[in-house]
């Protein structure tokens, strides 16, 4: 569990994130969602001491993030996963370097029992074909399963994932998407999206964060966002007549499944 | 803005002394840096020397008309030219191209594709990881390369002389070893080695810092590279002042 605790950020004058509180839940995956410039990032980099927060504190299962020392931070961050918006893979080594990498630097396994465990990894992500294969040779969707094989390797307890499906076709997002949820499900971790895609929101959202202006406006769950009256949310999720459209009739259906139910 | 710069590259190098995650790993990049800066910057220097001690030997006797002046002399000159300036500045004047601008770009791109993020993440001390290893490599091989282009520059001198009729091979060989200063070879390597460290670190600055995309990555390389050629040629002067003054 990672929890904010009135978390403030600056640069220079401009305030980016205003008295943010959120506990990001275990096993669920807790989406951030707002529009471009709203500080999602800035937030996640926060998070994970990228970034330096000027007030406030980060807690990883109850132990202050933000008053620690860099050496201190280290053990924290062995057992955090981040998928970068481009995947940040290296561009020098193969898919299969790429993901036994933090086991070359942090684990003391042989290379049989690390390369068992990337194959594990790269099966999980639905990547058997592409070991020897540079980060340029393959598409997007694959770079970002390649970057979510890698962080998953080291068996984290926290996941981070920027924008995930950003640049990808919705058919690849929805499966990026049910891949991250599966994992996290899985493997019992706590998952942290930054997003503004409406399908992920609907489809994943256990739990979600909306930032405006770097204000939290809105905290629920994906059932939730569906009879929220917040107008700032509903203009940002629900942009297009479709969408709206799209809402009604998840909101019929919805109360038409409670009503069966009470019955 | 210039005192800005100089603070955050001493806190760089500052940075860069911690103990390593895994020595291995560490190892591996250095050898990979060595392969990068030594073997791939030797082809060039082969090529630079071998033009440089040519036209050494028939530019200096193009200079030395008078009769009294034995021909040996050429060939002390040329010696004492390549291992004092040519070798050492111009080998590197020519590295901080070749290998500062490859060190610059390949640490700004890291930087705008969130590489460097990627590694900080994992927990990994990226000054050390990525910057270091470059560093040092950079001090193991410049001046072996500056080495090399001494004797392939000299040796070339010494063909160019005996191709063009102005000296016969014995008599450039006879100012070779004419009143020969090993001190010289001292003041080399140590031109070599601190130049060697402004030809990685400089670079290493501005690629890690690098903050935008494509173009600001270019804009770094250039700045990195300029700014190398200028502070090597201020350390050609400083050594020179400082070692040579009472030679």
């Amino acid at each position: 569990m990672i929890e904010l605790k009135h978390v403030c950020k600056r640069f220079g004058d401009k305030e980016i994130l205003h008295d943010i509180s959120a506990i990001m839940e275990t096993g669920k995956a807790n989406l951030i969602i707002g529009a471009s410039g709203s500080g999602k990032t800035v937030l996640m980099k926060c998070m994970v001491g990228l970034l330096e927060i000027d007030e406030g504190e980060v807690l990883y299962d109850g132990v202050s993030f933000s008053s620690m020392s860099n050496i201190e931070r280290k053990h924290i961050r062995k057992e955090i996963g981040m998928l970068f918006q481009g995947a940040a893979l290296f561009d020098s080594m193969t898919v299969e370097q790429n993901v036994m990498f933090p086991l070359e630097m942090f684990s003391n396994m042989s290379y049989r029992e690390r390369k068992k465990r990337v194959d594990a990894c790269l099966d999980r992500v639905n990547l058997q074909d592409a070991h020897k294969k540079y980060p340029a040779e393959i598409s997007g969707g694959m770079k970002k399963r390649v970057g979510i094989a890698r962080a998953i390797v080291l068996n984290p307890k926290y996941l981070f994932c920027d924008e995930p499906n950003s640049g990808l076709d919705p058919q690849t997002s929805m499966l990026i998407d049910k891949l991250i949820h599966e994992i996290t499900v899985e493997f019992n971790i706590t998952t942290i999206i930054n997003t503004h895609d409406m399908n992920s929101v609907m489809e994943i959202g256990d739990h979600i964060v909306y930032l405006y202006e770097g204000r939290k406006q809105w905290e629920g769950s994906n059932r939730d966002i569906i009879f929220s009256q917040d107008e700032k949310l509903n203009q940002f999720i629900f942009a297009s007549q479709f969408l709206q459209d799209a809402k009604e009739m998840r909101q019929q259906a919805l109360l038409h499944s409670n009503s069966s139910d009470t019955r | 803005m210039l005192l800005t710069h100089v603070g955050r590259y001493i806190l760089m190098l500052k940075g860069m002394f911690t103990r390593p995650e895994n020595w291995r790993m560490y190892w591996k990049e250095f050898m990979r840096q060595c392969v990068d800066i030594g073997i791939g910057s030797l082809s060039i220097v082969l090529i630079i020397s071998v033009f440089i001690g040519g036209v050494s030997t028939i530019q200096t006797a193009y200079q030395l008309v008078s009769p009294i002046i034995p021909k040996s002399t050429i060939g002390q000159v040329v010696r004492d030219t390549m291992i004092l300036e040519f070798c050492p500045t111009i080998t590197s004047i020519v590295l901080a191209g070749v290998v500062g601008s490859k060190i610059a770009s390949e640490l700004g791109n890291m930087r705008v594709s969130e590489q460097i993020d990627a590694l900080e993440i994992m927990g990994i001390n990226t000054k050390s990881y990525l910057i270091f290893p470059k560093i040092l490599a950079a001090l193991l091989t410049v001046p072996m390369l500056v080495v090399i282009s001494g004797f392939v520059g000299i040796w070339s001198g010494k063909i160019a002389g005996v191709v063009a009729g102005i000296l016969s091979a014995q008599q450039y060989m006879q100012g070779i070893v004419l009143d020969f200063k090993p001190f010289n070879i001292v003041f080399a390597l140590a031109k070599s080695y601190t130049f060697a460290f402004i030809i990685s670190s400089i670079p290493a600055y501005f690629g890690y810092h690098v903050q935008g995309g494509a173009l600001e990555i270019g804009q770094a390389s250039t700045k990195a590279v300029v700014i190398s050629c200028i502070l090597i040629l201020l350390a050609d002067y400083g050594l020179a002042a400082l070692l040579l003054q009472n030679g």
